[in-house]
């Protein structure tokens, strides 16, 4: 009985982390989708939500004081709630702009080049965004303030679930819908859809290219943040490296699951998470970090076009 | 004997007689530039081996910093264990006859490692194309590093001293004279050919009957083999060596030298590699001025800063690199994208 509680809890802490990369691994999909290249500055945008909270979190506890409280209760939920959600929200939409910008400089221009030019100038997005943080907030790292009271919830027998995963585990269901309604039930979700189907007769159709792409960034960005956010309150340390291996794997959930497939790139990431933290729990935690890569390797021999993904002929 | 041979036969015995008059003086008077000059030369082995497959090839390894680790480390523990043996059959350690033949079979003993590791990478992951081959050759190098990092034996995060320091000029700037004839004569060779078939088009050269696979795994091993070399050189220059030396961004360092120099220009990538080993030197020495504001230091001394931004500014204004031919980079990588 108890090999089954601790391995439900395992699997457990595998959702939340899981849940982390599914949310960065949705960003790197839908930009290969619309783009047909990987968007390595993506983890940096991570790490950017992570510290634009870290920055906002000081102006909303003026307001709020979210550090007072040391417990949920059915009282002070709504407020902490609202609290941590401005937050939140407030580094999203930073990271959005942030996004926007990226793409507006940087790729842009090299729309009609060859793709490895894009992929180097990601790279140096990359490295640039990594050590201007850097300089500006120094290399060590530092404390993300408390935004909700860390306990284990009651009343669960012996499974312990931290208020912080639960968090993660909500925030993510509830991101993970209204990016389906977007994409699903609005225009420009429609948009996306097209353009990531056939580019030349999406413009034909008279679709604005370069609304739609702005669009997908913003998107992609915005959901990032949340993932830095969301994981600063599990692990409240946040330095301007912490974007490099997260990003990775999350890129192989992404690969996983299909690149340029969304709901292929949430199950990829929980699986990843689930995968990595039974490693960790039942084999060696070592491996830990190896093990995305090691997935990725097998995936790409096996099946390169991921669980859900399409097979792309090369045309001549 | 053809010209190129003749070209290196002369570099060598050049360098033997220059490095046999100045190398105790740069070395005791001049330690600093003396320093300098052999990084100078280990990264010119390593850009232009990286440059085979990233510039000639037309493939894109993160990787190579993973080889250099494997080639220090290889040559580190050979040292570390067996230079007795090896010297005790040429008179003895401290010999200098003993302490070159050392030198030259520990760095054989890391070439030789690196190019295995690069047999293994290579078979699986050079299936893979473009961005997905990054992304592997990028996994593969933190996995080589990982690995050292959990290994006892090397030392792991404490880092691993190496036995005698015996590095030169002579034996780095020969090396790296061999590695550029290496390449130089292979590329410009009847099977050299295929390589840049490789880049140039794969599916007309697939077509051709030409087994890309195989040239890629060929050209990745030469220059593994080199990095391994490298990394030997290193190892014996520093005494001291850590994971950490081997990181992604040691990778970066050699993948900014090639694309500054050009992809696939021998010339260019050398000059690039000695460019970008002076480059932080003098941004750190104008960071320390009196003249330099104290908020511009840490941008000055950060070389990332420095070569994100050139990475940018050349991919958006100049992709073919300070010497590469334009026409090559532009028919160079295939657009995958639907039409």
């Amino acid at each position: 009985m108890e090999q089954v509680t601790l391995f439900l809890q395992q699997l457990l802490n595998g959702i939340s982390l899981g849940s982390i990369y599914a949310l960065i691994a949705l960003g790197y999909t839908m930009v290969y989708g619309v783009l047909r290249f990987i968007n390595f500055a993506h983890g940096d945008i991570y790490m950017l939500g992570a510290f634009s909270g870290f920055l906002v979190a000081p102006l909303v506890t003026r307001f709020i004081p979210l550090q007072q409280y040391d417990t949920f209760t059915p009282q002070n939920f709504f407020t902490i709630a609202c609290g941590a959600g401005l937050v939140m929200l407030t580094s999203m939409a930073i990271c959005a702009v942030i996004g926007v910008l990226i793409e507006k400089i940087a790729y842009r221009p090299l729309r009609n080049k060859p793709r490895l030019t894009v992929l180097i100038t990601a790279i140096g997005v990359s490295l640039f965004i990594q050590n201007m943080t850097q300089y500006f907030f120094g290399a060590e790292p530092k404390p993300f303030p408390q935004l909700i009271p860390v306990h284990p919830i009651e009343g669960l027998g012996d499974l312990t679930i931290l208020t912080t995963q639960a968090a993660i585990i909500l925030s993510t269901i509830i991101l993970l819908i209204l990016l389906r309604f977007i994409v699903m039930r609005t225009k420009l979700g429609m948009a996306m859809r097209a353009l990531s189907l056939n580019p030349m007769a999406c413009s034909l159709m008279g679709v604005d290219i370069d609304v739609v792409i702005s669009f997908t960034f913003a998107l992609g960005s915005a959901l990032a943040a949340a993932a830095g956010i969301l994981v600063s309150l599990d692990s409240p340390s946040i330095t301007p490296l912490m974007g490099n291996l997260p990003g990775i794997k999350a890129f192989v959930a992404a690969v996983l699951g299909g690149i340029g497939n969304i709901p292929g790139a949430a199950i990829g990431g929980l699986l990843i998470g689930v995968l990595e933290t039974l490693v960790v729990g039942y084999l060696r935690p070592e491996l830990r970090d190896a093990i995305a890569f090691a997935v990725l390797i097998v995936i790409l021999l096996f099946k390169p076009t991921g669980l859900l993904g399409r097979v792309e002929r090369e045309k001549v | 004997m053809s010209r190129a041979r003749l070209i290196l036969g002369v570099f060598l015995l050049f360098l033997l007689v220059l490095s046999l008059a100045v190398e105790g003086v740069l070395a005791t008077t001049f330690a600093y530039y003396y320093d300098v000059l052999i990084t100078i030369g280990i990264n010119v082995i390593l850009a232009v081996s990286l440059n085979l497959v990233n510039g000639y090839t037309g493939q894109f390894s993160l990787g190579h910093a993973g080889f250099m680790a494997v080639g220090a480390y290889a040559a580190a523990s050979w040292s570390n264990h067996l230079d007795p043996v090896v010297a005790g059959v040429l008179g003895g350690m401290g010999n200098p006859a003993a302490t070159n033949v050392c030198l030259v079979v520990s760095m054989l003993v890391g070439g030789l490692l690196a190019a295995l590791a690069g047999l293994l990478v290579g078979i699986p992951s050079l299936r893979l194309r473009g961005d997905y081959l990054a992304i592997v050759t990028l996994g593969f190098g933190e996995i080589i590093r990982t690995a050292i990092l959990n290994t006892d034996f090397l030392g792991a995060a404490r880092g691993l001293s190496v036995r005698g320091n015996y590095t030169n000029l002579f034996w780095t700037y020969g090396l790296a004279g061999i590695c550029v004839y290496t390449v130089l004569s292979l590329v410009n060779s009847t099977y050299g050919r295929g390589f840049l078939t490789v880049r140039d088009d794969e599916v007309a050269a697939e077509a051709m009957g030409i087994n890309t696979t195989r040239y890629k795994v060929a050209a990745f091993v030469i220059a593994a083999f080199f990095a391994g070399i490298a990394g030997a050189l290193y190892a014996h220059f520093k005494a001291f060596i850590t994971p950490e030396g081997f990181n992604f961004f040691r990778s970066v360092d050699v993948v900014v030298m090639v694309i500054l120099g050009g992809m696939g220009s021998t010339l260019g990538v050398i000059l690039a590699a000695a460019l970008l080993t002076i480059l932080p030197e003098i941004l750190r020495a104008l960071a320390h001025t009196s003249f330099m504001p104290p908020a511009f230091q840490g941008l000055l001394e950060n070389r990332l800063i420095a070569y994100s931004l050139l990475l940018i500014v050349l991919m958006l204004t100049r992709p073919e690199g300070l010497f590469g031919d334009p026409s090559a980079v532009r028919r160079r990588f295939i657009r995958t994208r639907p039409k």
